[in-house]
């Protein structure tokens, strides 16, 4: 729920309540006022009533309400003594509205020349419900008009005073560590979001510091691994030269070489991975991918040979990318060096390029990879002591950097395709 | 042939003056930016081992002084940093080669030997080994001035073998060097064997006066018979 509505709906209920109230208070207040008043009416018109009956007796007779408001009939003294004034409502038929309706009546005794009457004078009233009906239809008018207006100076208002906000908001979504660009909060002179604004920043800012020191630390740790690698493999490579080794020696230097030639592509990798992520490689020029296949595939031939793997290649068209040519190597060399090391004796890799797209088909293990998985950095299926777990990694940092999309399925083999926007 | 390795890391420096001295390379050494520039003010060399990043300077630096100095000494820049702007800046400025920490030996030695090669006088681009001729620039062999036909690969193995003789060349030094970087995963370069075995049987049949030894574990060795 977005705050503007957020804050109407608390805004709705308690206007809803406090109307509610008020119109119930304002209601009483306003009948007792009206009884009130109408009450003193009907005590001002008995005592003109009885003054006007001192003077003339024919009053007297009048003990049927008819066209006038009040009537008087004589009674026993035991029945006039503790008569009080009482004021009532009550229901007379009215002859305009041909119906009862309601009216105030004040029923009274009174004495004259030691014979007693009752006097009822009557004052007709307002009709309650139809007091109630306009209360109530004017109380939602006002209410309405109220959430209107309250609709309105929140979305022309406050929309224009948060809008440092949403604006913020907007900018944080589209940020990602590492790529531009950087957020740039909009001037405001509210407290808060000055506040906000510049926490946001700050954050931001240190967020970045630490990744760009985590960034420039593969680096630099991969470059100083270098010497302490060349050294040792050298050393060893001089060492297995000496003439009195041992086959026994021999064997061990070699598996000592090995390992660290494993570290070495380990840390080529995570050099090259850390350098695209540091989008070190500019140079861009256009590469033709089918002919890059075409090389990478003659250099993989004998490899794939020995693996007893066999090629296909079909073009269905000029692949041409704008793109870094070391990169569109890279890219190339890993899938098909993927290919081939997952891929089962006998097996096959069918390479198809379209003009906006490849896709590289082969055969391996029988289960489809999680592509959750695949392109995360170490992520092993097997152990194979000859791989890095970079390749895919690689493969996604390349892809992430041309915004490449990479599309995998199953289907009598694995398939994964590039596509170039 | 002088080699001057300028190269701050002590052991590196010995490992490769080891090595080259197996080639029979007079060698010296300088480990700062200063005893560097004397050196190359004072001497000639035939080839200059340049590490970028050296105490007290840069090795682009180095460059530049042997540019202002008017010397043509062969120059490989070994540098732990595989940098296109530092390789195309250091190529640049007179550099002949560009080695990225760590490389094998035997890849050192044939980068060294193709660099002394290209520069020497008369500019004839072979490699004679007992009664092998290999010309580079035609790729070719001659056997007893008898062409023997060699495939792209058998070629590249027999030149980088014949560079490296008597020494022992690690198999992925093989592979990349013949194959090219992108080889590195490939497992154990089994692969290699073939082409091997293919390049025996050629020298063998046409009575050459080498042949290339297996070392168990580790790689090959060309002997001369």
């Amino acid at each position: 729920m977005k705050l503007l509505n957020h804050t109407l709906k608390y805004l709705s209920i308690t206007l809803f309540v406090i109307i509610s109230v008020w119109a119930a208070i304002f209601y009483i207040n306003m009948l007792d006022e009206v009884y009130d008043s109408l009450d003193d009416g009907l005590d001002n018109y008995k005592l003109l009533i009885i003054k006007k009956a001192q003077e003339d007796s024919t009053i007297l007779t009048r003990n049927e309400f008819a066209e006038s408001n009040y009537e008087i009939r004589e009674i026993p003294e035991t029945l006039a003594l503790p008569q009080k004034d009482i004021h009532m409502d009550t229901l007379m038929y009215m002859l305009n509205e041909e119906d009862f309706e309601p009216v105030r009546m004040l029923t009274s005794a009174f004495r004259l020349n030691n014979r007693y009457y009752e006097l009822k004078v009557i004052s007709s009233m307002v009709e309650e419900d139809d007091l109630i009906e306009d209360l109530f239809y004017s109380l939602i008018w006002l209410y309405v008009a109220l959430i209107t207006s309250i609709i309105i100076v929140n979305n022309f208002l406050l929309k224009k005073t948060w809008k440092p906000f949403y604006l913020l908001l907007e900018q944080l979504k589209q940020f990602k560590l590492g790529k531009d660009p950087v957020i740039t909060p909009a001037e405001t002179e509210v407290k808060e979001f000055k506040e906000l604004n510049e926490a946001v920043g700050l954050l931001i800012n240190r967020s970045l510091e630490a990744y760009n020191g985590q960034k420039h630390f593969i680096e630099n740790a991969s470059h100083e691994l270098q010497t302490p690698l060349a050294i040792s493999i050298n050393k060893l490579e001089l060492l297995a030269e000496k003439e009195d080794q041992t086959e026994t020696n021999l064997i061990a230097i070699g598996q000592v070489i090995q390992t660290l030639e494993r570290l070495t592509k380990l840390n080529k990798s995570l050099l090259l991975l850390s350098k695209i992520e540091n989008k070190q490689f500019q140079d861009n020029e256009q590469v033709n991918i089918n002919s890059v296949f075409k090389t990478i595939i003659e250099e993989f031939t004998d490899f794939a040979d020995y693996k007893n793997v066999s090629f296909s290649f079909r073009e269905n068209g000029q692949l041409l990318v704008e793109m870094n040519k070391n990169l569109a190597e890279i890219l190339i060399t890993n899938f098909i060096k993927n290919a081939i090391v997952h891929n089962i004796p006998n097996g096959f890799v069918r390479i198809i390029i379209n003009p906006s797209s490849f896709t590289i088909h082969n055969s391996g293990s029988e289960v489809p990879l999680n592509q959750e998985y695949i392109f995360k950095r170490f992520h092993k299926k097997t152990n194979e002591k000859n791989s890095t777990g970079l390749g895919l990694a690689i493969v996604k940092a390349i892809a992430n950097l041309y915004d490449l999309s990479i599309g995998y399925s199953y289907e009598n083999g694995h398939q994964m395709t590039v596509s170039f926007k | 042939m002088k080699i001057l390795i300028i190269e701050d890391e002590p052991e590196l420096q010995e490992v490769i003056r080891e090595s080259l001295e197996k080639e029979n390379f007079l060698v010296e050494t300088a480990s700062d930016y200063t005893s560097a520039l004397n050196k190359i003010i004072s001497f000639n060399y035939d080839c200059i081992l340049l590490d970028i990043m050296i105490p007290g300077g840069s090795g682009l630096d180095i460059l530049q002084e042997l540019k202002d100095l008017d010397k043509s000494d062969n120059v490989i820049i070994i540098s732990a940093k595989d940098s296109l702007d530092d390789k195309l800046a250091g190529l640049e400025l007179g550099a002949d080669d560009y080695l990225t920490k760590p490389f094998h030996i035997a890849e050192l030695n044939a980068r060294i030997k193709s660099v002394l090669r290209r520069k020497s006088f008369g500019g004839k681009n072979t490699v004679e080994l007992a009664n092998l001729k290999l010309d580079l620039d035609d790729r070719t062999l001659h056997i007893e001035n008898e062409l023997l036909a060699l495939n792209r690969k058998e070629f590249d193995i027999l030149t980088y073998m014949i560079v490296n003789k008597n020494r022992l060349v690690n198999k992925t030094s093989l592979a990349e060097h013949v194959w090219g970087d992108h080889m590195d995963e490939a497992d154990d370069f089994e692969f290699i064997y073939s082409q091997i075995k293919n390049l025996r049987k050629k020298l063998k049949e046409s009575q050459a006066g080498v042949e290339i030894q297996a070392v168990y574990g580790l790689g090959y060795k060309l002997m001369v018979i």
